[in-house]
């Protein structure tokens, strides 16, 4: 830990993904993004550099990073969601506040997770990212975008890791059973806090979709009315309501950018906790193969040494020897993946407590904006409340 | 019915007068000592509500001082029709009789949330639960106080406070048998208020001979149609702000698990979102409701007004017509006369109808509109202080 800290100190490393661009046309045009790096690290070749890159581009890079470390036992960060539906309408040129919203939208997740890799000291130090991060000309060969099989890996890769484990483990270490539980009440509480949010953000459009509609009709009804200080106090307050809607709309926009993005990430992110947790059962289960293993191969030769076959004994002499030597490299691995999984998820708890307290805040004091906000129209209205006689 | 609804339904007895909506349109009706009434309590019960009205009267007409009587809502309906009926009094804006007690929303609410109570934690289900008979209780106190303005107003009217009726109904201690209309009844009333509609239209049609009518015949029916619409779009305006609140509740007892603090923020201010709901409902939505109503009565004198203005120059063409022939003279003139003294005295106390319903109008608007902003502000700072408190703590400790 007291190392992690002092690294954190040492380097400066800012991601910034920004200009989405689109190139092309039709159906295989496609979103450029624009990712900015700004560091003091040794490693790169300069303070500030800047590269194009497209989604199927970052999609790839996971492809990369889970095929190397997720056996290990690392947490690798996942990428946001492909999205047919969202990308299609922008191909098709839908000039429209919602392919707007969902262009942000992509970017936003886009920068977050890039941010999750390289905060990542072992991820950082892969030089797949660098390259990603650095190289200029994008051949199809070094960053290669997501092929049909290679999709197809993610998908078998991604339902592997979901789907209850079958293997049954000798748990020695309870810490591991303790926290797998802990991690799966963790996905039921987020989902469901999810789809809350969501729905939170609809009312609150519609809120403000009401609010509008009767801030026009009190605006006609100030005018109708015939007491002169009584048909401008209406149309004051037609006004604040005007502003009201406006207000609600910022809001739930800050619901869903804020809260509720945030929560999906951890969705995502806790299915790479629960893959690297499988992955260490493959280790003890491939440990445990080999034990099966070489117990066969021990009662292979004391069958040929009571057979008396001296020809074969020599064949079953090595073989007994190449299974000790994996099921030592086998425990050894276990071992080492336990660790890593431990280590990987402490620090994962630690971002997660940081990345979920920075949020809230955030969306708090976006509450709080708001709030300010509406004192301010009240406060302009009431004198004109008072004011009718 | 489920169980929670069935403990609810039965007995439910309006608590003590706090600050009731009664305020919100009730203004400038003098409480006069010689004849107060108002809703003492009120019992909820399976279909029905039981209203006791109390009155308090130095008048020789009453028997006693004080006391008090059961009615319940067709009895209150039946009050205000007589008055509609009598033709003394069509020169008077009515007071428009109180809306018929209707719990069926907030009932069927609870029966969903009793069906409901396996999919939920004792936690969000005990909340939802206060949360629900909270309405509840909102909704009976609206409607002992609209039963009570209603009575405030007739106590108040120079003319309609001395009716028999309303005598009757104040004192009378049995039932008034006063049964609903059946179906032929209402039938016939579907049938008076077309042929009055079509009659209405026809009357509005009438140049008026007084500037002063005319003006509050053009400025009604725009008034009367954009209050109509104000009262519905604010009535979805605050339906959309009550909705949003069960769906804070569970986010709260959610964040439960992560951020104790950032949950009991949530439950705090949802708490907060939920009066600022029911105070623009009080505020606005049944202010614009009751003027809706009360213009739509204003509506109706000027239309008795239109009437008797054509029935009275109807009445002169045919006296002219008589005079010519010199046939039935006598009786074209005693019709003739009949209707200009119905005419004018409609006209005389219309007029002051009209300007005390303005005066009447502008008040209530100026409380509420008042009562609203301040309202509003105070939710606001405590939400702004809550949340400041909340952020304070959680940038406070690292």
């Amino acid at each position: 830990m007291q190392l992690e800290e002092e690294v954190e100190d040492k380097f400066e490393l800012n991601i910034s993904i920004t200009n989405p661009e689109k190139v092309g046309d039709g159906m295989n045009a496609y979103m450029a993004y624009k990712v900015s790096t700004q560091t003091t690290l040794p490693m790169f070749r300069s303070k500030t550099f800047t590269v194009r890159r497209r989604f199927s581009d970052f999609l790839g890079l996971y492809e990369k990073l889970s095929d190397k470390h997720t056996l290990n036992g690392y947490i690798v960060p996942p990428p946001p969601e492909k999205s047919i539906m969202g990308m299609t309408k922008v191909k098709v040129g839908k000039e429209d506040n919602s392919s707007a919203e969902f262009v942000e939208r992509r970017r936003a997740a886009l920068e977050r997770y890039l941010q999750r890799v390289v905060f990542h000291p072992s991820l950082l130090q892969d030089p797949d990212v660098r390259e990603f991060l650095e190289r200029d000309d994008v051949s199809s060969a070094c960053v290669c975008a997501l092929s049909g099989a290679g999709f197809l890996k993610m998908i078998n890769r991604a339902t592997d890791s979901l789907s209850k484990m079958t293997i049954k483990m000798n748990e020695s270490d309870v810490w591991f059973e303790e926290k797998l539980q802990e991690v799966e009440a963790e996905d039921q509480q987020l989902r469901k806090l999810h789809i809350m949010v969501d729905s939170l953000v609809g009312h609150r459009k519609e809120l403000s979709v009401n609010t509008g509609g009767f801030a026009k009709s009190v605006a006609m009804l100030g005018s109708s009315e015939d007491n002169t200080a009584l048909s401008r106090a209406l149309s004051q307050l037609a006004e604040v309501e005007d502003k009201m809607e406006q207000l609600h709309q910022e809001q739930a926009a800050s619901d869903s950018f804020c809260f509720a993005e945030l929560l999906a990430d951890y969705i995502r992110l806790l299915g790479s906790v629960r893959a690297s947790f499988d992955q260490r059962m493959k280790t003890w289960q491939r440990w445990q193969d080999a034990q099966n293993m070489l117990q066969k191969k021990r009662e292979t030769e004391a069958k040929l040494l009571w057979a008396n076959k001296p020809d074969k004994l020599q064949q079953a002499k090595d073989d007994i020897t190449e299974w000790e030597a994996k099921v030592t490299q086998y425990e050894r691995d276990f071992d080492r993946v336990s660790a890593t999984v431990r280590k990987e998820v402490l620090r994962f708890e630690k971002e997660k407590a940081r990345d979920f307290k920075k949020q809230i805040i955030k969306y708090l004091e976006s509450l709080l904006q708001s709030q300010q906000q509406l004192i301010k129209y009240w406060e302009a209205f009431l004198p004109e409340a008072k004011a009718i006689a | 019915m489920g169980s929670i609804a069935a403990q609810l339904f039965s007995g439910l007895s309006r608590d003590i007068k706090s600050g009731s909506s009664l305020g919100s349109v009730n203004v400038d009706l003098q409480t006069d000592a010689t004849l107060q009434v108002d809703i003492s309590d009120a019992l909820s019960e399976r279909d029905k509500v039981k209203f006791t009205v109390h009155t308090k009267s130095t008048l020789p007409n009453f028997k006693q001082n004080e006391f008090s009587v059961v009615r319940q809502h067709e009895e209150f309906i039946w009050l205000h029709d007589s008055f509609v009926e009598n033709e003394e009094y069509a020169g008077y804006i009515i007071p428009p009789a109180p809306p018929r007690p209707d719990f069926d929303a907030s009932r069927e609410k609870l029966q969903k949330l009793g069906e409901g109570e396996g999919s939920m934690t004792k936690e969000e289900f005990t909340k939802m639960k206060q949360e629900l008979e909270a309405e509840y209780l909102a909704i009976f106190k609206k409607t002992v106080a609209m039963h009570e303005v209603f009575l405030c107003r007739v106590a108040a009217h120079p003319v309609l406070r001395k009716d028999m009726n309303f005598h009757v109904f104040l004192e009378y201690n049995q039932d008034l048998s006063v049964r609903g209309k059946n179906k032929r009844e209402k039938m016939e009333d579907f049938f008076k208020n077309v042929v009055k509609s079509a009659d209405g239209v026809l009357v509005a049609g009438v140049k008026d001979v007084d500037d002063f009518f005319e003006h509050e015949k053009t400025f009604l029916l725009e008034y009367h149609n954009r209050v109509k619409d104000a009262s519905s779009k604010s009535d979805r305006m605050i339906r959309s702000h009550k909705s949003k609140s069960p769906h804070c509740l569970i986010i709260s007892t959610c964040l439960g698990k992560f951020f104790l603090k950032v949950s009991e923020l949530f439950e705090k201010t949802r708490k907060i979102e939920a009066r600022v709901a029911a105070d623009e409902d009080l505020k606005l939505a049944d202010l614009l409701k009751y003027y809706l109503r009360e213009s739509q009565a204003a509506k109706d004198l000027l239309y008795r007004r239109g009437r008797a203005l054509v029935d009275y120059e109807n009445a002169n063409k045919a006296l002219d017509k008589a005079r010519a022939k010199n046939k039935d003279v006598l009786q074209a003139e005693t019709s003739q006369q009949v209707c200009c003294q119905k005419f004018e005295k409609i006209s005389e106390s219309a007029k002051q109808e009209l300007i005390d319903f303005k005066t009447r109008r502008v008040a209530a608007f100026r409380k509420n509109l008042v009562e609203l902003a301040e309202l509003e502000l105070k939710h606001a700072k405590g939400n702004l202080q809550l949340l400041q408190s909340c952020v304070g703590v959680l940038k406070g400790d690292t």
